[in-house]
């Protein structure tokens, strides 16, 4: 293109700075309900033209009231709320609360169910990002990655299915270990899976990753630096992109992250399109946890053998009557699991940054047995994506109004975990 | 519906080329398969949500996926997910502005009802403020179910008395 | 039991600040005086051979019928020494009121809003302490152990 032809066009444009054209400050609100909102939240932005100046963000519209829910029903029955704290990625969720139950046991479950929850955790990891991408994808326009990364998530649904017979909320773990094995043929059906979310990995990176549209809209967008990034307690994939290496995984190594080799991808800006690549590596090194594990995974029981703690098999609750008193001694109302009386954190890493569970024990009266309590007395999520939405007013101001899109759908968003 | 083409008859135009039916059935059958959905989408149910609209489950082929976020341009409103007391005032608005005819679909359980969350927070079931046609179970439903929904919703529409003055 | 570099630093700067300590489950745990939490949370900070640079988290906890009644939990981490800490500071007030954050961490802003949403603890010095989660017009602070579970407060349709 002759460069002489293009050069009027810049004429076109205005300038906010000349006084005939200043506007008014416009206050504009997103959401709650807003197409490009996946989730109920509220941003008030203050425009000047198309640049946002300042903005206001209300959230608290799904709180449905978390805790006080797990202090009403028994260490195992909290665990189906865990699953609706972040919905996209539920496992990681029942590990991180059934983890901090055990520290507070002090039991360890046997290897073979490190493994399996180590499995479960990287297929929702690699679900998690799908989901993220895609819909952060979508809000720019390009459905066809969504409709690609959706297909890539049902194979990962579809194992899980295979696992505990839910596709979403999966209430897949318990507290000492996992309700059943591995069903048969699970880590062939695993191998498959892999090869079709790294197809589909890369034709969306091809779609994606050098796409001018998409660079143009995400590069230097939503930046968030790492000394910012800190103060506002950011972890995860959005703290990576700003070029800090902390994980959960390696720094405080849970599960069998450490017997594995991964490696943490690192972003140089802390902008969209940082985050966006952050995101696409971490799934392929998913993938490579999962065939290691797949390959590395030992014979052995599931869960600790601990009668205190698990549910007997069902054949024997329906076979003897060891069995069914075990049974009922665990699932009858006032006896359940007891948990010494203390307080412990556990954080894990889950797809949006360090998710811990601070989890206390403390007797309740009527029903408290040897200083043991059978019901959480208090159960604290840290969410990581809390963190990301109060800083979001930092990352869109200065930007244009279209910027504000990418930038809450790459920070991910998790109604459920945000809210509570 | 329509027979195959007899040649045309000059005495007898109409022959073969009109058929008669009641107009509320041909209303009801335009209806039932031009739904404009307005999704809100508040929490799990929406990944189940995504994954019907999608293409492995292509809720297209009911006519039925073509999101408008306007609630003006919109028949049917899908409560996808829990309805707090701090967003029941914004359900109900939503729905006070989409046009006749309009439905409302109860998509899973906390919005049928509650779900698990008897709590201070949560309202339990969306029928509480506006009226609901179709309550799709589940905590999340599963696609099926949820195609199963629409498609009883698509027949209840076709049933129904056609409002149109 | 052996006093961590971090309780030994506060215990030398502020000589009245630690009232208990202890490291249950491996987690290492300080009880302060209430009075001195901005301070000591600055020395963590900013001390190079502690360098916590992450609040992770503040919580709260009603421990009815017990004294003192609340307990307001921080949790620290520091990234270039791969260590947490975790901070409880104890109140027998109704409506316990503590020096806040935010000086520090941007991040507190939030979270203590949301402290003072649901268990109605004050923070001093905070920007904008305003409910959070919850809505104008809501009484009472749901996570307190003597809120009813199912009272609710609904803006329209049938009330409780």
């Amino acid at each position: 293109m002759d460069t002489k032809t293009a050069s009027p066009e810049k004429e076109f444009f205005f300038t906010a700075t000349e006084p005939e054209f200043r506007t008014q400050e416009m206050l504009l609100n997103m959401g709650p309900s807003h197409p490009a909102m996946h989730g109920i939240v509220k941003i008030a932005v203050k425009l000047q033209g198309e640049l946002v100046v300042d903005a206001d963000i209300e959230i608290g519209y799904l709180h449905r009231a978390f805790e006080k829910s797990c202090e009403a029903c028994t260490w195992n029955q909290a665990i189906i709320y865990t699953d609706r704290l972040n919905y996209v990625s539920p496992i990681i969720n029942n590990v991180g609360y059934c983890m901090a139950v055990e520290k507070l046991l002090g039991v360890e479950i046997p290897p073979r169910g490190q493994y399996i929850r180590t499995l479960l955790c990287e297929v929702s990891r690699v679900a998690d990002h799908l989901t993220c991408v895609a819909a952060a994808a979508m809000e720019l326009g390009a459905m066809t990655v969504f409709l690609y990364m959706m297909k890539g998530r049902e194979y990962l649904y579809e194992l899980l299915e295979d696992f505990c017979g839910a596709r979403v909320t999966t209430t897949a773990v318990r507290v000492g270990g996992q309700p059943a094995d591995l069903p048969e043929g699970w880590t062939e059906k695993l191998t498959r899976a892999i090869k079709e979310v790294r197809v589909i990995l890369k034709e969306c990176h091809a779609l994606l990753t050098c796409n001018r549209i998409f660079y143009d809209r995400v590069r230097g967008t939503g930046v968030m630096k790492a000394d910012d990034a800190m103060n506002w307690g950011f972890t995860g994939p959005c703290l990576r992109a700003a070029g800090v290496d902390y994980d959960v995984r390696k720094y405080f190594p849970y599960l069998v992250y450490d017997q594995v080799d991964w490696a943490i991808p690192v972003g140089t800006q802390g902008d969209n399109y940082d985050r966006y690549l952050v995101r696409m590596e971490e799934m392929e090194q998913s993938c490579r946890i999962l065939e290691q594990c797949a390959k590395k995974i030992p014979n052995g029981p599931h869960s600790v053998q601990d009668k205190r703690i698990m549910l007997p098999d069902k054949k024997d609750t329906y076979g003897n009557i060891e069995g069914l008193m075990n049974h009922f001694k665990l699932i009858m109302h006032g006896h359940g699991i007891r948990v010494p009386v203390g307080e412990a954190y556990q954080a894990v890493e889950a797809g949006n940054g360090e998710l811990g569970f601070y989890v206390v024990s403390y007797p309740i009266e009527g029903e408290e047995k040897d200083g043991c309590a059978s019901r959480p007395w208090k159960a604290r999520c840290r969410p990581p994506c809390f963190h990301f939405v109060a800083a979001l007013p930092d990352m869109i101001k200065g930007d244009m109004v279209a910027d504000v899109i990418p930038t809450f759908g790459s920070i991910n968003m998790i109604g459920g975990e945000l809210d509570r | 519906m329509i027979p195959s083409r007899s040649p045309f008859d000059p005495q007898n135009p109409l022959e073969g080329r009109v058929i008669t039916t009641p107009f509320d059935k041909v209303l009801g059958w335009a209806r039932k398969y031009s739904l404009f959905v307005y999704p809100f989408v508040t929490a799990c149910c929406g990944m189940e949500y995504m994954s019907v609209s999608s293409a492995h489950y292509d809720l297209d082929r009911f006519g039925a996926a073509f999101p408008r976020f306007s609630p003006r341009q919109s028949d049917v409103l899908w409560v996808v997910g829990t309805v707090s007391h701090k967003l029941a005032p914004l359900v109900r608005r939503v729905y006070d502005q989409m046009t006749d005819p309009k439905w409302v679909i109860a998509f899973g359980a906390c919005a049928s009802c509650g779900g698990p969350y008897d709590n201070y927070a949560t309202m339990q079931g969306i029928d509480t403020v506006l009226p609901v046609d179709i309550y799709i179970a589940g905590c999340p439903p599963r696609p099926e179910a949820v195609l199963d929904g629409v498609v009883k919703l698509q027949k209840m529409i076709q049933e129904s008395k056609q409002v149109w003055k | 039991m052996e006093k961590s570099l971090a309780h030994r630093k506060i215990e030398e700067k502020f000589p009245q600040a630690v009232l208990d300590s202890h490291a249950q489950h491996g987690d290492e745990t300080l009880i302060l005086r209430k009075e001195a939490i901005l301070d000591v949370a600055r020395l963590l900070k900013e001390d190079s051979e502690l360098q916590f640079n992450f609040l992770m988290d503040i919580t709260a906890v009603d421990y009815l019928g017990r004294q003192p009644r609340f307990e307001i939990v921080y949790h620290f981490m520091s990234l270039p020494f791969n260590r947490r800490l975790r901070i409880k500071l104890q109140s027998d007030d109704l409506y316990p009121t503590v020096k806040s954050l935010t000086p520090l961490w941007k991040t507190a802003n939030w979270l203590e809003r949301e402290c003072f949403d649901l268990y109605g603890i004050r923070f001093e010095g905070h920007p904008n302490l305003t409910r959070i989660m919850l809505y104008e017009g809501f009484e009472g602070h749901p996570l307190r152990k003597d809120y009813p579970k199912t009272k609710r407060q609904p803006l329209i349709g049938p009330q409780n």
